[in-house]
C-alpha cells in the first residue's frame, strides 16, 4: 500500500460496478465524455429553438398545428405569440452560451484530455471534478424546468404560495428577458409581464448554479497543470491547447464570481424586495412602484450596475467559449499540415493577451446604455486592440498551413473553416468595437451575425474538429469521414449562407429580438433574405443528424483505430487507445520534446513524439517556428 | 535539413538548459528526484495551490458585491447609513483570535506536537462558533430595531455581506471538523505525514483569508458610508 501513496499513480484504483464507472464517475475521462453529452443534449435543444424561430420569422402568421399540440399555451391556434417568440430567443441564448459553449470545449475535451497531455494520471481533485459536471447537470435541469414552470399552468401555481414573484404560468414557454437578462426588466418579478414569474426565478438559479459547477472545475483545471505535469513537461513543452485550457479556467476562475454575485443580488431584488437593481418611480403594467402589495416600492437601484456585472462576466465568456477551439486549431493544423506550429512562443502569448485583454472591454457591450464619451473611447480602444494577438493568431496558423502538403481529413477541414470562421465573424468586431458606429448598429441583426460567426459557429467548429480529431483515441474508433465530409461541407456553406445575409438586414437597419417585421414598410424588401436564411438554417440543421448518426454509430461500428492513427506527438497518443484508467498503466511518460516536432530533418519518421528518447531534434525545429 | 541526426544516442540530462533532450523537474519547481514518477510531495502541494486558486475566485465574489456596494452608495438618494452594532466588535476580536490559535495548531502539527494540535484546532473551532453566534446576535440587534434586508440600500449590504461571510465561515469550521476527526490517527508514513500538513496549511490560508476578508467587509460598511 505505501507505494502506492509514494507513487501516484493507482491513487484510485479502477471501479468495477457500472454506476461506478460510467455515471458517479471520478475518472476524468468519464466525466469529459459526460459534459461532451450534455453539450450534445443542449445543443438539440438550442437548434430546435433556433428552428423555431426561423419558422415564424419566415412565414408569420402561418399556423403549424404540431406547435399547438406542444405549445398550447405558446402557439395557440398553432401561430406562435410574440412571448413564445421572444422566450425562444432567451432560452436559446442561455442554453447555447452556458451549456454548449462553456461545456463541451473545456469541460468536456479539457477534461478528456489536459490530464493525458500534461502526464497526469487524473485531474488533481478527482472528487470535485465529478462534483463539477453533476452540479452542471443540476444547472441545465433547472433551466429546462424554468420552461415548464412558465409555459404550463399547473406547474406554475405549484410555486405560487411562495410569493408573488414565484408564480409562473404566464402563456409563454419560458422566462423572457435574453440570455443577459438585462434589469429592471428581470428583477421586478411578475409584475413586470409574461415569463417574469416564476421561470425567471428558476433561470436566475439556475445561472449560479452553473457558475458553482465551472469555479469547481476551474479550479481543478489550474491546480492540475500546476502541480501535475510530468517530468520533462516544462510550460513551453506543454501542447497550445493546454495554455488554452489553461487561460480558459483562469477567465472562468475570475469571471464567473462576478456574475455569480451578480445573480445574487438580482435574486435578491426579485424574491426580498430589495433595490440594487431596481429605481424610483418605477411605473409598470398600470401600477406605480409602492401603490400595490404586489409591486412593493423600490428606490434608488442602478440597472447599468446590473449591465456591468454582467458584461464583467460577459465579455471573458465569450473568449472562455472560444478559446479551447483555437487552442484545438492549433493543434490539428500542426498534425494534417505535418509542420510545427509557426510561432509556437507568440502563440502562447497571443492565448494569455486576449484571455488579459478580454477583462478590460466588457464596456463594447454598453455604448448604446449611456456611457461617458472618454469610457466609450478607452474601451473602443481597448477592444481593437484585441485584434492584435488575434492577427497573430491567424498569421501563425496561415504560417503552420504555408508550403505544407495538407491531410485532408474531416478533422482538418473543421479546422480550416475555425480559421476562416473567425476571420469572417472577427472583421465585423473592428467595426463593432468602435461607439460611433456601434451606436447605429448594436441593436441590429449585424450584432447577431457577428457573434454567431465568431463566438457560436467558429466555437463549435473547433468542437466539431477536435470530437472527429480525438473521436479514434475516446472510443477506439474512427468516426466515419465520408458522412464526416458531407456534414463538414454542408454546415461550412450553410452557416455562411444563415449568417451573411444577416450583416446586410443589419445594416439596412433590421432590428434584433423582434418577433414580426410586418409593420415596418422598409424591410419588406429584406423578405427574401430572411427566408433564405432560414431555408439555409433548415438545412443545416438537418444535416446536423447526419453527425449526430456519425458520433452513435462510429462508437459501436466505426473503423478500428490504432494508438497513434494520425501519426501525432504528444502524449495522448502514447497511451493505448482508449487510455486506460489511470492514463498511463502505471508508469507516467518522461517528456523530451516540444509538442510539435514534425518533418524533423533526420528522423527515421517525419515526426518525433514528445517521448522519443532516442532521437535528438535540432535546434531552430519545432516552437521556434524558422526551422530552415 | 542541416543537422545529422544520431538515433541511439542516450538522452542528455543537463540540469537547465531549457531545450533538446534535457529534463526540467515535474512541475517545473527544480525537484531532485529522478525518474518517472512524480515527487511524494507533488500531491501534498495541490491542497495548498488549489486553496490559492480557489481564494481567487472569493476573493472576485466579494471585489463584485463591493463594487455594486459602492456604485449603489454613490448613485442612491435612499441611503441610511447603519450605525455599527455592538455585536460586530466582539465578533472582530473572536475572529482575530481564531486566526492566531490556528496558527499555532498548524506549526504544533509541523512540529508534530499532535496532542497540542488537536486541542488549538478544537479552541479555533469554538472562537469560530462564538463568531458566528456573535454575528447572530448583531442581525437580531437589528432586526429588534426594525431593519431588515430590505429596508434600505445599507441593511441589505450589511445583511448579505455579513451573510455571505458567514456561509463561507461555516465552510470554514466544516473544514476545521475534518481535521480535527483525523487529528488524532497515528501517521508514520512520510507521504500521509505531508498531506495532514498541507490540508491543515490549507484551511489555515483559508480560515486567515475569512479573516482578512472580515476586516475589510467590516471597514467597507463602516467607514464607507
Amino acid at each position: 500500500m505505501s507505494v502506492e501513496h509514494h507513487e501516484g499513480v493507482h491513487r484510485h484504483p479502477a471501479p468495477t460496478g457500472f454506476i461506478r464507472k460510467y455515471i458517479f464517475s471520478v475518472d476524468h475521462k468519464v466525466i469529459g465524455i459526460q459534459y461532451i453529452l450534455l453539450a450534445l443534449a443542449a445543443v438539440a435543444v438550442g437548434m430546435v429553438m433556433s428552428l423555431l424561430m426561423r419558422l415564424n420569422l419566415s412565414w408569420p402568421g402561418t399556423s403549424w398545428p404540431i406547435l399547438e399540440t406542444l405549445f398550447p399555451t405558446g402557439a395557440p391556434g398553432g401561430v406562435m405569440n410574440p412571448e413564445f417568440y421572444l422566450s425562444l430567443v432567451t432560452m436559446h441564448g442561455t442554453i447555447m452560451v452556458f451549456f454548449v459553449l462553456t461545456t463541451a470545449p473545456q469541460g468536456g475535451f479539457g477534461n478528456y484530455f489536459l490530464p493525458i497531455q500534461i502526464g497526469a494520471e487524473d485531474m488533481a481533485f478527482p472528487v470535485l471534478n465529478m462534483m463539477s459536471f453533476w452540479v452542471t447537470l443540476l444547472g441545465f435541469i433547472v433551466i429546462l424546468l424554468a420552461i415548464f414552470v412558465e409555459g404550463n399552468q399547473s406547474l406554475g401555481q405549484l410555486f405560487a404560495g411562495l410569493g408573488p414573484s414565484f408564480a409562473g404560468g404566464s402563456g409563454t414557454v419560458g422566462p423572457i428577458g435574453g440570455w443577459t437578462g438585462y434589469a429592471p426588466l428581470s428583477a421586478l418579478g411578475k409584475i413586470a409581464g409574461p415569463g417574469q414569474g416564476a421561470g425567471m426565478n428558476l433561470w436566475v438559479i439556475s445561472i449560479a448554479i452553473f457558475c458553482v459547477g465551472s469555479l469547481l472545475g476551474a479550479l481543478n483545471f489550474i491546480t492540475t497543470l500546476l502541480n501535475m505535469r510530468t517530468k520533462g513537461m516544462s510550460l513551453m513543452r506543454m501542447p497550445l491547447t493546454c495554455w488554452a485550457w489553461f487561460t480558459t479556467a483562469v477567465l472562468a476562475l475570475l469571471s464567473f464570481p462576478v456574475l455569480l454575485g451578480g445573480g445574487i443580488l438580482l435574486l435578491l431584488d426579485r424574491i426580498a424586495g430589495t433595490s440594487f437593481f431596481i429605481p424610483s418611480g418605477l411605473y409598470v403594467s398600470g401600477l406605480l412602484s409602492g401603490s400595490n402589495p404586489n409591486f412593493p416600492l423600490h428606490t434608488g437601484g442602478s440597472p447599468i450596475l446590473w449591465q456591468h456585472l454582467f458584461w464583467f462576466f460577459g465579455h471573458p465568456e465569450v473568449y472562455i467559449a472560444i478559446l479551447p477551439g483555437m487552442g484545438a486549431t492549433s493543434h490539428i493544423l500542426a498534425t494534417f499540415a505535418r509542420k510545427p506550429v509557426f510561432g509556437y512562443r507568440a502563440m502562447v502569448f497571443a492565448i494569455f493577451a486576449i484571455g488579459l485583454l478580454g477583462f478590460f472591454v466588457w464596456g463594447h457591450h454598453m455604448f448604446i446604455s449611456g456611457m461617458s464619451p472618454y469610457s466609450a473611447i478607452a474601451f473602443s480602444v481597448l477592444t481593437l486592440s484585441i485584434g492584435v494577438p488575434s492577427a497573430v493568431k491567424t498569421f501563425n496558423w496561415l504560417g503552420t498551413l504555408w508550403g505544407s502538403r495538407i491531410r485532408f481529413t474531416t478533422a482538418m477541414l473543421f479546422a480550416l473553416g475555425f480559421v476562416s470562421l473567425f476571420v469572417a465573424g472577427g472583421i465585423t468586431g473592428l467595426i463593432l468595437g468602435q461607439s460611433s458606429l456601434d451606436l447605429a448598429m448594436h441593436d441590429t441583426y449585424i450584432v447577431t451575425a457577428h457573434f454567431h460567426l465568431v463566438m457560436g459557429v467558429a466555437s463549435i467548429f473547433g468542437m466539431f474538429a477536435a470530437l472527429y480529431f480525438w473521436f479514434p483515441k475516446m472510443f477506439g474508433r474512427f468516426m466515419n469521414e465520408g458522412l464526416g465530409k458531407i456534414h463538414f461541407w454542408l454546415t461550412f456553406v450553410g452557416v455562411y449562407t444563415i449568417f451573411v445575409p444577416m450583416h446586410i438586414m443589419g445594416i439596412v437597419g433590421m432590428p434584433r429580438r423582434y418577433a414580426s417585421f410586418g409593420e415596418y414598410e422598409f424591410l419588406k424588401t429584406l423578405h427574401p433574405l430572411v427566408l433564405l436564411v432560414s431555408v439555409a438554417a433548415i438545412i443545416t440543421i438537418s444535416a446536423q443528424l447526419i453527425f449526430y448518426f456519425n458520433v452513435f454509430w462510429s462508437i459501436f461500428k466505426g473503423k478500428k483505430a490504432s494508438d497513434n492513427p494520425w501519426e501525432a506527438t504528444t502524449l495522448e497518443w502514447t497511451t493505448a487507445t482508449p487510455p486506460p484508467h489511470d492514463n498511463f498503466a502505471g508508469v507516467l511518460p518522461t517528456v523530451y520534446h516540444g509538442p510539435y516536432e514534425f518533418a524533423v530533418p533526420g528522423a527515421p519518421r517525419d515526426f518525433v513524439m514528445q517521448t522519443d528518447i532516442d532521437t535528438e531534434v535540432p535546434s531552430g525545429n519545432g516552437h521556434n517556428g524558422h526551422k530552415h | 535539413m542541416a543537422t545529422m541526426v544520431t538515433s541511439t544516442r542516450p538522452p542528455v540530462i543537463k540540469k537547465g538548459s531549457g531545450r533538446g533532450p534535457s529534463l526540467p523537474g515535474p512541475n517545473g519547481n527544480g525537484s531532485k528526484r529522478r525518474g518517472p514518477l512524480p515527487d511524494p510531495d507533488s500531491r501534498a502541494n495541490r491542497y495548498r495551490i488549489g486553496m490559492w486558486v480557489g481564494l481567487a475566485s472569493i476573493a472576485m465574489m466579494f471585489t463584485s458585491l463591493s463594487s455594486a456596494y459602492i456604485v449603489r452608495y454613490a448613485s442612491a438618494n435612499d441611503w441610511l447609513p447603519l450605525a455599527i452594532p455592538r455585536a460586530m466588535f466582539a465578533s472582530t476580536a473572536l475572529i482575530l483570535i481564531s486566526s492566531v490559535t490556528l496558527e499555532l495548531a498548524r506549526r504544533k502539527l509541523k512540529r508534530s506536537f499532535q496532542n497540542a494540535y488537536t486541542r488549538y484546532l478544537l479552541l479555533t473551532a469554538l472562537l469560530g462558533l462564538a463568531f458566528l453566534s456573535s454575528q447572530l446576535i448583531a442581525w437580531r440587534q437589528l432586526a429588534r430595531q426594525g431593519i431588515y434586508l430590505a429596508s434600505n440600500p445599507h441593511s441589505s449590504f450589511f445583511y448579505l455581506l455579513t451573510g455571505a461571510h458567514a456561509v463561507h465561515l461555516l465552510g470554514g469550521l466544516l473544514a476545521l471538523g475534518f481535521l480535527w476527526v483525523r487529528s488524532r490517527r497515528v501517521l508514520s508514513e512520510p507521504a500521509l505525514i505531508a498531506r495532514r500538513q498541507a490540508t491543515a496549511d490549507a484551511v489555515t490560508i483559508y480560515w486567515h483569508f475569512m479573516d482578512g476578508l472580515w476586516i475589510y467587509l467590516f471597514l467597507l460598511l463602516f467607514l464607507w458610508r
